[in-house]
C-alpha cells in the first residue's frame, strides 16, 4: 500500500473514481454473461463460490481493510445470517429474500455487540478477541438444540412453490444463483466504492494508520469502528443467507467454523487489503486454485490445498506485500510514464 | 487582548511523578505564545492536557470561557484546538492530500468541499506540489509541515505546535518560522513548545517558562531570558549571576 498513492492526482480523483465505476460495471456485465457458454455444473458451481467469496472478502475488507480492524471472527456473522434466514424460512415461512435482509441485520447487530467490548482493545488484541468470540458462538450453535444443534437445518425444496426468485429455490438450474451471488458481490463492491470516496473512507483509513492523530483531527474513533463493523457484518450475514439457500443445508461446521473466519479474509489479504479490487482479484485467483487443488490433491486429506493457500500467501507477502491489486496500479503508472 | 485559553491551577501526575503542578497562565487571542523550559519541565504534558489527550488531576482549562479539561481530544478539536505532535504522526498509507482531507472533514461532510479546503491549506503551507505524494515518502521537514497543514484544515482558533522546529536545518527552521507568522496573520492564535531559542525568541510575543512542572516566570521573551531564575533553571547556579 505504501508505494502506491491512494489517489493518483487531485484533479484526476473524480475521474479515477468514475473510471473505477465504469470498470466495475463492465466487469459486472461480463460476469453476468460468463456462465452462458458454460454448461457443466461443476464449473458453474466454482464460479458461484468464487463470486460469493469475492463479495464476502469485500465485506470483510470494509472493516479489516479500510478501517484496519482485523476480524478473525467473521464466521459468526456469516453463520448468523445463514441461520436467521434459514430458520425464518423453515419455522415461520418467511421468504428468503426477506430472510436475507433480516439475516444481514442480525449479523450487523452481532458485529456491533462484538465491537462494543472488543473495539476497546487495540491492535492484535482485537483480532484475538474476535477469534475467541467466533469459537464461542460456534460451540453455542453446536449445542443449541432449538436451532438444530450439530444436526443443522435442512432447507427443503418446496415443490408447490416451484422455481421462485422470492423463495430463492431453483431446482435444476444454477444460473439464478449465479445472478444472486453476482448481485451480492456487486453490492459489496459498490458499498466499498461509495465508502472510498466519502468522509468515512478517509476517516477510517486515518483510524487505521494512527488513531491518536485521528482523534486530534476531530475523528470519533470508536463510532467509526462500529459503523465499519455494522456494514461489514450486515454484508457478511447477507452472504451467509444466500449460501444457506444455495446449498440447502447448514450446520455449525459449514457456516460457523473457525476455518471460515480465515477463508473470508484470505482473498482480501492476497489481493490487497484496503483496496477496491483486492478482494475481487484475490477471490478470482484463490478460490479456483483451491478448488482445483482440492479436486486433484484432495484425496490425500484436507491438507494439501491449504498448503497451496499458505504457499501462495507467503509468496505474495514476500514479493508483493501490498497484494495482487497493486500490480494493476503499477502497470498503470508505467503506462503514464511511457 | 482577551484570553482565548485559560490554564487555571492545572496539576497532573503520572504515577509518583508530578508533571504539572498548579500551572496557571492565559493565552491571549491572536498572540504567539512560547512554552519553554528544560527537558522534563512538563511542556508536553501540559499540551496533552490542553488538547484533551490526558485529563488533568485538578484545576481547570477554559477555552473561549468554556471548560474543556476532561473533554476527549476529538471534542477539543471540534471546538477549535488543533495540535501537532512532537514525534510526527502522519497517516502513512495515504497521500499528502488525503492526510489533510482528514482534517478538513472536521468541518465539511462532503468530499468535494473537504478536498477544496485541503488543497487551499496545502497551497498555504507550501505543500501543493506534494499533494499526490504518499505521506510516508516525505522528508522530516515536510512531515512537520504536513502536520501543520492537517491541523490547519480543521480550521482551528488555537494551534498547538509541539517542537515543530526541532531537528530542522536552519533554512528549514526559517521557513517554519515564516509559516507560523503566516498562520498568526490569519488570526489563529499559536502556542508553541520549542527548544531552539535563537529561532523562537524573535518569533514569540510572550513566553511562559516551566521548570520541574511549575511556572517559573511569564513575560516578554527578552526579559524572560535575562531572568536569573530562568538562567539558573537552564544552566545551573554558577551562571545565575552572569
Amino acid at each position: 500500500m505504501e508505494a502506491v498513492p491512494a489517489r493518483s492526482a487531485q484533479t484526476a480523483s473524480p475521474a479515477r473514481r468514475r473510471r473505477e465505476l465504469v470498470t466495475g460495471a463492465v466487469l459486472l456485465v461480463l460476469l453476468a454473461l460468463l456462465p452462458l457458454p458454460i454448461h457443466d455444473t461443476y464449473t458453474r458451481n466454482l464460479i458461484i463460490i468464487t463470486i460469493l467469496f469475492a463479495g464476502l472478502a469485500q465485506a470483510w475488507n470494509i472493516l479489516g481493510g479500510y478501517c484496519g480492524q482485523i476480524s478473525l471472527g467473521h464466521s459468526l456473522y456469516f453463520g448468523v445470517g445463514a441461520y436467521v434466514s434459514a430458520l425464518l424460512l423453515t419455522r415461520a415461512g418467511v421468504p428468503p429474500v426477506f430472510g436475507m435482509l433480516a439475516g444481514g441485520a442480525v449479523a450487523g447487530a452481532a458485529a456491533l455487540l462484538v465491537g462494543w467490548p472488543c473495539f476497546r482493545l487495540s491492535g492484535h488484541y482485537y483480532a484475538i478477541a474476535t477469534v475467541v468470540v467466533g469459537e464461542i458462538f460456534y460451540l453455542l450453535f453446536l449445542n443449541w438444540d432449538f436451532i438444530g444443534g450439530a444436526t443443522g437445518v435442512n432447507i427443503p425444496y418446496k415443490r408447490a412453490l416451484g422455481e421462485s426468485w422470492l423463495w430463492m429455490q431453483f431446482r435444476t438450474d444454477k444460473l439464478p444463483f449465479h445472478m444472486i451471488v453476482l448481485g451480492f458481490a456487486a453490492l459489496a463492491w459498490l458499498v466499498a466504492w461509495l465508502i472510498e470516496g466519502s468522509r468515512w473512507g478517509y476517516v477510517w483509513r486515518a483510524v487505521k494508520d494512527d488513531p491518536i492523530a485521528a482523534r486530534s483531527l476531530a475523528v470519533r474513533v470508536f463510532p467509526s469502528k462500529m459503523a465499519a463493523a455494522a456494514i461489514s457484518g450486515f454484508l457478511t450475514g447477507m452472504g451467509g443467507a444466500i449460501y444457506a439457500q444455495y446449498v440447502g443445508y447448514i450446520d455449525p461446521d459449514s457456516v460457523m467454523s473457525g476455518q471460515l473466519s480465515i477463508l473470508i479474509p484470505l482473498p482480501a489479504v492476497l489481493g490487497g487489503v484496503g483496496t477496491l479490487w483486492g478482494p475481487v482479484i484475490g477471490a478470482a485467483v484463490l478460490i479456483p486454485l483451491s478448488e482445483v487443488s482440492r479436486s486433484y490433491l484432495g484425496g490425500s486429506g484436507r491438507g494439501v490445498d491449504l498448503m497451496i493457500y499458505g504457499g501462495l500467501i507467503v509468496l505474495v507477502a514476500l514479493l508483493r506485500p501490498q497484494g495482487l491489486a497493486s500490480l494493476l496500479a503499477w502497470r498503470r503508472r508505467d503506462a503514464r510514464a511511457a | 487582548m482577551p484570553a482565548l485559553l485559560e490554564v487555571d491551577r492545572v496539576s497532573k501526575s503520572f504515577g509518583g511523578v508530578a508533571a504539572n503542578v498548579e500551572i496557571s497562565f492565559d493565552v491571549r487571542q491572536g498572540e504567539i505564545l512560547g512554552l519553554i523550559g528544560p527537558n522534563g519541565a512538563g511542556k508536553t504534558s501540559l499540551f496533552n492536557s490542553i488538547s484533551g489527550a490526558v485529563v488533568p488531576d485538578s484545576g481547570e482549562i477554559r477555552f473561549d470561557g468554556q471548560r474543556i479539561s476532561g473533554l476527549p481530544p476529538e471534542e477539543c478539536a471540534l471546538r477549535g484546538i488543533a495540535r501537532t505532535f512532537q514525534v510526527v504522526r502522519s497517516f502513512d498509507s495515504m497521500t499528502v492530500l488525503d492526510n489533510v482531507m482528514v482534517g478538513a472533514f472536521a468541518r465539511h461532510g462532503r468530499a468535494r468541499a473537504a478536498m477544496k479546503l485541503a488543497l487551499e491549506t496545502l497551497a498555504f503551507t507550501g505543500l501543493a506540489s506534494r499533494a499526490d505524494t504518499p505521506a510516508v515518502s516525505l522528508s522530516p521537514a515536510e512531515k512537520r509541515r504536513l502536520e501543520v497543514a492537517r491541523a490547519l484544515a480543521t480550521e482551528p482558533r488555537l494551534l498547538l505546535l509541539d517542537e515543530m522546529l526541532t531537528g530542522l536545518t536552519p533554512t528549514e527552521a526559517q521557513a517554519g518560522v515564516a509559516l507560523i507568522r503566516a498562520v498568526r496573520d490569519r488570526g489563529i492564535t499559536v502556542m508553541m513548545v520549542e527548544h531552539v531559542m535563537e529561532v523562537l525568541l524573535p518569533l514569540i510575543d510572550r513566553a511562559v517558562v516551566l521548570n520541574l512542572g511549575r511556572v517559573l516566570t511569564t513575560g516578554a521573551p527578552g526579559d524572560v531570558v535575562r531572568d536569573p531564575e530562568v538562567i539558573r533553571a537552564y544552566l545551573g547556579d554558577r551562571y545565575a549571576a552572569a
